[in-house]
């Protein structure tokens, strides 16, 4: 008889979320393709006007990175809760916080991760400005896992209702607009070439804070919800 | 020697009161079966047991300790395999049984490799849980009871859709649980059929 240790029960639950996702290429592929479609959309709505669209460019990568990033946030604890793994999670003798930040991370991984490169390219497409590049990937890299940590706590509280998926959508888009705000600042004041270094600063915050706190409430939120 | 009881338990679903003042002691080597026609609250009464659920009175003592303020030294010590198997569809028979392993506090020594193999699952171990039929993914549900070394087994309705072979097993599993002075609570329809140990009835 040995005790497994937490770091094991941390990584076995990154592997076994990478791996479903590996395995389930659409829903991999669904944010990506839903994030080019858009920015996309938009440069042919606009027109093919370099100063129009530089001025655009950090708006319309970010409100499309963040409705990509919704998309697939609904899927987080669905199938755990359908096939009784949700259970399983609970029933486990190891902190129930440490599974959901493997869980977290791994979803990070699997939506937001692709997202940061494919608008590395995009930007090109909008005429971002080389200078524009670095922060706009700086403003990802804090922002994303935001998103992912700030979207566990509410898809866990919504997780088996009906409906879930639009209620969903409705409570977590108010709460990413401080995202938002602070990380199109960033990449707009780069493009005029200001100093964004403040609200950057401001977004390493709100990671450290969501980092914090976002793992204690959604495991107590799939606590209060499911025993 | 470990011991599980219930005490006055109480459960109300929907208005309707399931069961109340009901309660049961058991110590190592103990089988319980729970019977009862649908909708009586067989499974609600196991995840008050297990924990997963609150009882509307009552409480539910491992080792005469309260298991809502001891739940990491319950879970340690409990199995439960519900009557959805909490098996991944995407992930090989393999992956699941090395996840669930990974979640439980302990282990018995046996490789989930073995484990699979005990439970007739042998040629499956890279098989997707998808494309298993269903009676083998109950077998792969219960083979998380080999992969621990839990004293306290809570099963739902663990024959569901086993062939005679897969039936026989299990039996054979609880009969090795009470030999090893383990404790099962399981809710079936069908009789058990353990001639070695004395198995307790309650009827809801």
């Amino acid at each position: 008889m040995a005790a497994n240790s937490t770091g094991a029960v941390f990584l076995a639950v990154l592997r076994r979320d990478l791996l479903i996702g590996l395995r389930h290429r659409s829903e991999l592929f669904n944010p990506l393709v839903f994030f080019f479609i858009v920015v996309t959309m938009f440069v042919l709505a606009l027109g093919p006007y370099e100063n129009t669209l530089r001025q655009v460019a950090p708006a319309v990568i970010w409100v499309a990175a963040l409705l990509a990033s919704t998309l697939s946030l609904d899927m987080m604890f669905h199938s755990d809760l359908d096939d009784g793994s949700l259970e399983q999670f609970l029933l486990s003798p190891h902190p129930l916080i440490i599974i959901v930040i493997a869980k977290i991370m791994a979803h990070w991984l699997l939506t937001a991760a692709p997202l940061i490169v494919a608008a590395l390219f995009l930007g090109q497409m909008v005429y971002l400005p080389q200078t524009a590049l670095m922060p706009l990937l700086l403003t990802l890299l804090l922002g994303t896992p935001v998103l992912s940590l700030v979207g566990a706590v509410l898809a866990a509280l919504t997780v088996g209702l009906r409906g879930s998926g639009i209620l969903l959508t409705l409570l977590i888009l108010p709460l990413y607009i401080p995202v938002l705000i602070f990380s199109v600042a960033t990449v707009d004041n780069a493009v005029k070439g200001l100093a964004f270094t403040g609200e950057l600063y401001f977004l390493g915050a709100m990671l450290a804070l969501a980092a914090t706190l976002a793992p204690f409430a959604t495991a107590s939120s799939l606590r209060v919800r499911f025993g | 020697m470990n011991s599980f009881s219930a005490n006055a338990l109480t459960c109300i679903r929907n208005d309707v009161v399931l069961f109340s003042g009901l309660g049961f002691r058991l110590d190592g080597g103990d089988i319980l079966q729970i019977q009862g026609p649908n909708g009586s609250g067989k499974t609600s009464l196991l995840r008050i047991l297990c924990g997963l659920a609150l009882p509307d009175a009552g409480s539910v003592l491992w080792n005469e300790k309260n298991i809502q303020d001891h739940r990491q030294d319950y879970f340690k010590e409990m199995s439960y395999i519900g009557h959805v198997n909490g098996i991944k569809m995407e992930l090989t028979a393999l992956e699941n049984l090395t996840i669930a392993g990974a979640l439980s506090g302990t282990n018995n020594g046996f490789t989930p490799l073995e484990t699979l193999a005990k439970m007739g699952l042998a040629e499956y171990e890279n098989t997707p849980a998808r494309k298993l039929s269903s009676g083998q993914r109950r077998r792969l549900a219960l083979a998380r009871l080999l992969v621990t070394d839990t004293r306290l087994w809570i099963l739902d309705e663990p024959l569901t859709s086993l062939d005679d072979y897969g039936r026989q097993l299990m039996r054979d599993m609880i009969s090795a649980q009470a030999a090893g002075n383990g404790i099962t609570v399981l809710a079936t329809h069908d009789p058990v059929d353990i001639q070695q140990h004395k198995i307790t009835m309650i009827n809801l």
